[in-house]
């Protein structure tokens, strides 16, 4: 089976600093993923060279075994919600999902329109106008309607209230299992990913110190109770001169 | 693609709005102009119609200055509003990343948005341009100086309005902030157009060059420039010879074999020249003193044995072919930034 990722001494560079360095790691395909790591520790950077945001400064990456984005095809199997959800203020929630029938040639409308309807958003409403955990949903409607085959979220209950929090969490894991779809989300808590996810990635300064199936992990380090201690201490064991 | 149409109309209506009042207003005003034109050929018959004509040319100056602005400044405005923002405001407010993760890619994403903007730009400016036109064109006859105003009639603003919109694109994909890049259009769009009039619009077309004999009456001794700062050292200044509808490039004095007047012929053939401290040796004016007067008129005669007047200028059936030229190297500049465009936006990340 082709896994959802698989990057190899990947690296990323703004001008003198290294967002992402030697980073090589191999994401599976078919479930919900979680990447947690500290802030800083390079996940917006690797999930915008999987969308193909960004190209590589050094290494390869490869995503449902091709470049990312490598032609409309490709983009259009791959869904998308960068940090803080964003969307264009000055457009209508029904306009954005005209924007994504116009840019999506697997666009499943009335999906689109029964979770617009659900979630109880005005299709006038300007998208600025929206809540935090409104406009979360907005941008989250946007990627799943394009129908992909991967799903790529970054970070995106950060910004929301507990309860924004959990519907939208609880709204990723119904699409994973309704959709049999890979997901792959980001978030520097792990209380937020181990609810639904089923892999767990952790990445401290661009290395991968844990990976595994969560139910696997938590069997190997019995002495620890919980996920979230076991991630602390993965975290912890960073060698302190690889942080550079 | 409906969708980019849709988004591309919607940023078109101030545009639209004041493409129709401009309409309206020439519409309202124009017919009167046309016929107060007609009146003036009527009247004065042959002969006789130049001071006629002049001062309809001077009617509705307020009117035509205006509407010669807006003509002028629409490209800029299309530029710093319409292309600044296309890419700055997605990478600026973040976007970029909704925008460029759906099915298509960024490359066709921009081409559709540069092609629908892009010509939206040209028709607009195009449309200002063409009613202006229509509506100054019974003072334009009758000014005799279509040159005058080659910027701010025909065909030309449509290529200044592409080509501003395109500079607005590269400099959001450049800078990434909208007012940084509106600031720079702004300054980059004044100084290639006044590049472009001053130094390659002459050469267009290569000047028709005629040769005069000075007219003692009719040449003057000055520096250019305003006088406590002349921006040249004082010389003969022949006057303009009269050719109607016509762009004159320069104006010289040279000998038989081509070479130009000097300080020092002219010291040597006319001493004494400027120290008369007649016409102008102050910031007001005042009559020179006959002998002043008589010493330049002598002055003149003397160089006019040995020297002559050349003027080198663009006929008046040279208009269009310059609106045109000028046209087509605004379009191939625009096309060219489109092109760094969308090599650009590829590298953005």
């Amino acid at each position: 089976m082709i896994n959802a990722i698989e990057a190899q001494g990947l690296g990323k560079r703004y001008g003198r600093r290294w967002a992402l360095s030697d980073c090589s790691l191999i994401i599976p395909a078919g479930q919900v993923v979680g990447l947690v790591g500290p802030n800083g520790a390079g996940k917006t950077t690797l999930l915008h060279l999987a969308v193909g945001l960004t190209a590589p400064t050094s290494g390869t990456i490869s995503v449902l075994g091709a470049p990312p984005a490598s032609g409309a095809a490709h983009l259009a199997r791959v869904g998308f919600v960068a940090q803080d959800t964003p969307v264009y203020a000055g457009l209508s929630v029904a306009g954005h999902l005209r924007m994504g029938r116009a840019l999506n040639p697997g666009w499943d409308d009335g999906l689109a329109k029964r979770r617009m309807s659900q979630l109880g958003l005005d299709p006038r409403q300007r998208a600025g106008r929206l809540s935090g955990g409104q406009r979360a949903q907005l941008a989250l409607t946007l990627a799943i309607a394009k129908t992909p085959d991967l799903l790529v979220l970054d970070e995106p209950v950060a910004s929301l209230d507990p309860l924004a929090r959990r519907e939208f969490l609880e709204a990723v894991a119904e699409i994973a299992t309704a959709r049999g779809i890979t997901v792959i989300l980001s978030s520097h808590l792990v209380a937020d990913l181990e609810r639904i996810c089923g892999y767990l990635i952790v990445l401290t300064a661009s290395r991968v110190r844990m990976a595994g199936p969560v139910a696997a992990l938590l069997a190997a380090h019995a002495h620890r109770q919980a996920l979230d201690d076991l991630v602390i201490a993965a975290m912890r064991e960073a060698p302190a001169e690889e942080a550079r | 693609m409906g969708f980019a149409s849709r988004q591309a109309l919607i940023q078109a209506v101030p545009a639209v709005v004041a493409i129709t009042i401009v309409a309206v207003v020439a519409a309202v005003t124009g017919p009167h102009l046309a016929q107060a034109y007609q009146a003036v050929l009527a009247s004065c018959g042959q002969g006789g119609c130049g001071t006629a004509l002049e001062s309809l040319a001077g009617q509705d100056n307020g009117l035509r200055l205006w509407l010669g602005v807006l003509v002028i400044v629409f490209p800029a405005l299309a530029g710093m509003f319409w292309g600044a923002p296309l890419v700055a405001r997605e990478l600026e407010t973040g976007t970029f990343r909704l925008a460029w993760t759906q099915s298509v890619t960024r490359t066709r994403w921009l081409a559709v948005k540069l092609a629908l903007m892009g010509l939206a730009s040209m028709c607009c400016a195009g449309a200002v341009s063409f009613i202006v036109t229509w509506w100054a064109a019974p003072l334009d006859k009758a000014g005799m100086d279509q040159f005058a105003s080659f910027d701010e009639r025909g065909i030309v603003p449509a290529g200044y309005a592409v080509f501003a919109f395109m500079l607005g694109v590269t400099a959001g994909v450049l800078a990434r902030r909208v007012l940084t890049a509106m600031l720079a259009t702004l300054v980059v769009f004044v100084a290639v157009r006044v590049s472009v009039r001053t130094w390659v619009r002459p050469h267009l077309l290569r000047p028709v060059t005629e040769a005069l004999a000075l007219n003692p009456s009719s040449t003057g001794y000055g520096s250019e420039g305003f006088l406590p700062f002349p921006t040249t050292a004082p010389a003969l200044q022949p006057a303009a010879p009269d050719l109607p509808n016509t762009w004159i490039t320069s104006i010289g004095i040279v000998s038989k074999d081509g070479t130009a007047l000097t300080g020092g012929e002219l010291a040597r053939t006319c001493p004494g020249l400027g120290h008369g401290r007649g016409p102008g040796s102050g910031l007001s004016h005042t009559q020179a003193p006959p002998s002043v007067v008589n010493s330049l008129h002598d002055c003149v005669a003397r160089i006019g044995t040995s020297f002559h007047e050349v003027v080198t200028y663009q006929p008046a059936s040279r208009y269009w072919p310059l609106q045109w030229y000028e046209l087509a190297l605004y379009v191939g500049a625009a096309l060219a930034l489109a092109g760094l465009c969308l090599w650009l936006v590829r590298r953005v990340g």
